[in-house]
């Protein structure tokens, strides 16, 4: 019975290609769920379409190579066109995920905020706003109800690095921990040492005090998304090098286990996100492992409801506020 | 609470502004039709109400009306295998989130209980027809509120935003369970299931979808029917003193956590019913049709027609079952055009397109009271 549930032997088997797969997913998740814990930190609001607009980041790298004249059957770059392309499509996700975040926050959370609307409309909001990107992807892309694909960048992204037990390390996995990594420390300093980064954290912990000591509450919102998009757009961007494959549907479930990341760690909390982001990734690819591919969905989303149960507030603990980074 | 006074205020008007300010009902100001039916004598109430409730009976029958049939595919298509579902889902989804303000993302989750219960016990596991699909119907329901309270007791322990993400989650491992139990026909799901018993004189096959409508509507009628008994006993009181405060509600005395599980058991009930009438009207159902993206529709329909009222929640899951028919011209943009719709609407009209009515409690019921019966009368106008 035990081992018709369990695979043991699989379970040793792919152990460490698991661990390092996960690891690298978990980067992803993590600089996603950072997207949701900025925003939930400093408004106390799912945005619920970070999803899209991580999904609206992997098609900035989709316009970068296409605008670069690759496609899937051509040769990958070489020398400085390695860091040309590379250096283009992040830029372009970068641009996609932070004009979608900003183009959100003006049309479909600002007004709601000035009417002073409940949270619930919010979210209903947020979910016209993730119809809207992701159909509209779907139906006005050039391919319709189709993935669009990517070359290579640069082939030495498959080489093996290093071999640790009977996993892999790859370039890709390299790019991605380290991509990631880099991408919150940056996040983390700005958030501890700028002004805006005060005043973030100065409305997290109390928005009217905040603007009443003269924070400009509406322009930090602004500075909050930004960030958040920014954070999807490196996330969509280490994502096509990973998997180099994305479609319309490809943000949703992300989304949703990004935002489980994030509240695994703690909501609001950044290095809760992080820490939550790496644990889900590595938990879900463990799971597969053990139980069988099928079932890694469920095993995150377990993970989360066992956490909520007996540690409501995270791992971490909830509070952009009081968090020192 | 803006305007200091020196005095103590002999008259109520000031409790009534707090009242009416706290309850943000909006001043009444412009025609309402709903205002000028519940004006009316009783009994032009109830020759409207009857009038209203055999046009929707023979709705199916009345091809020749003009703009309100699809064009593009079989009215009576639409009604059973998209407008039935979707007015119950509302219906049992209200009652969660808008009644006792539990807002549940996962509650496909029991939309799919009552479509493979179904789907198991008419065609893969056992053959119930004829009379005995009834007796599916009701064992649909009853597992499903049984699974209402499972789920309930471990997460109704979270609030908020906690919530919403567990029952996600929870939505998405019931159909992933699904789709990875063989028992229950994996990714391929079930197919071949019997639309509809012929039953003693109702010849109702796959080509006769109208009786089945006739079904349906009694079906909506009747759970209309028990919810507002419903939301008018103590049961109901308590839902809106959790939703308004829960930590209030339980210092009064509700035991709010016996009450959110009720809320959750029959939500998960009438959602099933939802379930049971997709499954025989679709004779095929598998796992992809029960994603959390539907969920999300789910709620978007109740939060259109108005969170909180029933009548509201039938208008909501109408529109979100008929327009994308309706707007077949649009072809596939229309989720696009959808979610604009959403988006506007939360801006310009959040409280949704048949607001809940908020009922002050005064000394003075009885005006109260035969408003509140004028609802019911006027029932049918959504």
């Amino acid at each position: 019975m035990l081992a018709a549930v369990f695979d043991f032997k699989n379970f040793v088997d792919t152990f460490w290609q698991n661990a390092i797969d996960g690891i690298s997913l978990g980067a992803v998740y993590a600089l996603v769920a950072l997207g949701y814990t900025l925003v939930y930190g400093v408004l106390r609001l799912i945005n619920f379409a970070n999803s899209e607009v991580f999904m609206l980041g992997t098609f900035g790298s989709v316009i970068a190579m296409a605008i670069m004249g690759k496609n899937t059957n051509s040769a990958a770059f070489s020398g400085f066109g390695i860091v040309g392309a590379f250096g283009l499509m992040l830029v372009l996700s970068l641009l996609f995920s932070g004009g979608a975040a900003v183009a959100l926050e003006f049309l479909a959370y600002r007004p709601l905020r000035k009417r002073k609307a409940p949270r619930l409309v919010f979210l209903i909001s947020a979910i016209g706003a993730s119809l809207v990107m992701s159909s509209g992807v779907e139906r006005f892309g050039p391919k319709k109800n189709e993935s669009y694909a990517i070359s290579r960048v640069w082939t030495g992204t498959q080489k093996v690095v290093v071999r640790v037990g009977s996993g892999e390390i790859r370039v890709r996995n390299l790019i991605v921990i380290f991509g990631s990594l880099l991408m919150m420390f940056a996040l983390t300093t700005y958030v501890s040492k700028t002004r805006f980064g005060k005043g973030m954290r100065a409305v997290a912990q109390d928005s009217e005090t905040a603007q009443i000591l003269g924070v400009n509450t509406d322009q930090i919102i602004v500075v909050t998304f930004v960030l958040g998009g920014l954070m999807a757009g490196a996330a969509a961007f280490l994502y096509m090098v990973q998997y180099q494959v994305t479609d319309y549907g490809v943000g949703f479930l992300l989304g949703v286990k990004s935002f489980t990341a994030a509240v695994l760690g703690g909501i609001g909390n950044l290095r809760g996100a992080l820490l939550g982001g790496f644990l889900l990734g590595l938990l879900q690819n463990m799971g597969a492992g053990l139980f069988g591919g099928k079932w890694s969905d469920v095993v995150a989303f377990v993970v989360l409801v066992g956490v909520l149960m007996f540690r409501p507030s995270g791992l971490l603990g909830e509070s952009l506020g009081r968090a020192r980074a | 609470m803006s305007e200091p006074k020196d005095t103590v205020p002999v008259d109520d008007s000031m409790a009534k502004e707090f009242i009416r300010v706290a309850t943000q009902s909006s001043p009444r100001s412009r025609f309402s039709p709903l205002e000028w039916i519940s004006g009316l004598p009783k009994s032009s109430r109830m020759v409207l109400g009857l009038a209203l409730l055999s046009f929707l009976y023979v709705l199916p029958w009345l091809k020749w009306l003009p703009l309100l049939p699809t064009t593009g595919s079989d009215f009576s298509t639409v009604l059973t295998t998209a407008v039935v579902p979707y007015v119950l889902i509302a219906l049992g989804l209200n009652v969660v989130v808008g009644q006792a303000g539990l807002l549940d993302l996962g509650y496909v989750g029991f939309f799919a209980i009552g479509a493979y219960t179904m789907g198991v016990l008419t065609t893969k596991h056992a053959h119930w027809s004829g009379i005995l699909w009834f007796a599916a119907l009701v064992v649909s329901v009853a597992v499903a509120a049984m699974m209402g309270v499972l789920l309930g007791l471990p997460v109704l322990r979270l609030r908020g935003d906690y919530l919403a993400i567990v029952t996600l989650g929870f939505g998405e491992i019931i159909r992933i369970v699904a789709k990875n139990t063989s028992w229950l026909g994996a990714a391929e799901g079930i197919s071949g299931i019997p639309s509809m018993p012929s039953f003693l004189w109702f010849k109702i096959g796959i080509l006769e979808a109208r009786w089945l409508w006739t079904i349906g509507l009694s079906v909506i009628l009747l759970v209309i029917f028990a919810l507002s008994l419903l939301e008018r006993s103590r049961v109901g009181r308590a839902w809106t003193a959790i939703r308004e405060d829960e930590d209030a509600a339980e210092l009064m005395g509700v035991p709010t956590f016996k009450f959110k599980l009720l809320a959750f058991c029959i939500g998960a009930a009438i959602g099933s019913l939802g379930g049971v009438f997709y499954t025989t009207r679709n004779s095929a159902i598998y796992e992809n049709q029960f994603a959390i993206q539907q969920s999300i529709l789910f709620l978007a329909a109740v939060v259109l027609g108005g969170l909180g009222n029933r009548y509201g929640a039938v208008l909501g899951g109408f529109l979100v079952a008929y327009l994308p028919e309706r707007l077949r011209f649009l072809s596939d943009k229309r989720f696009f055009a959808f979610g604009m719709v959403l988006v506007f609407m939360m801006i310009f009209r959040p409280q949704g397109l048949l607001p809940r009515r908020t009922k002050a409690r005064t000394a003075s019921n009885s005006a109260v009271s035969t408003k509140s019966s004028a609802d019911a009368a006027v029932g049918g106008a959504s």
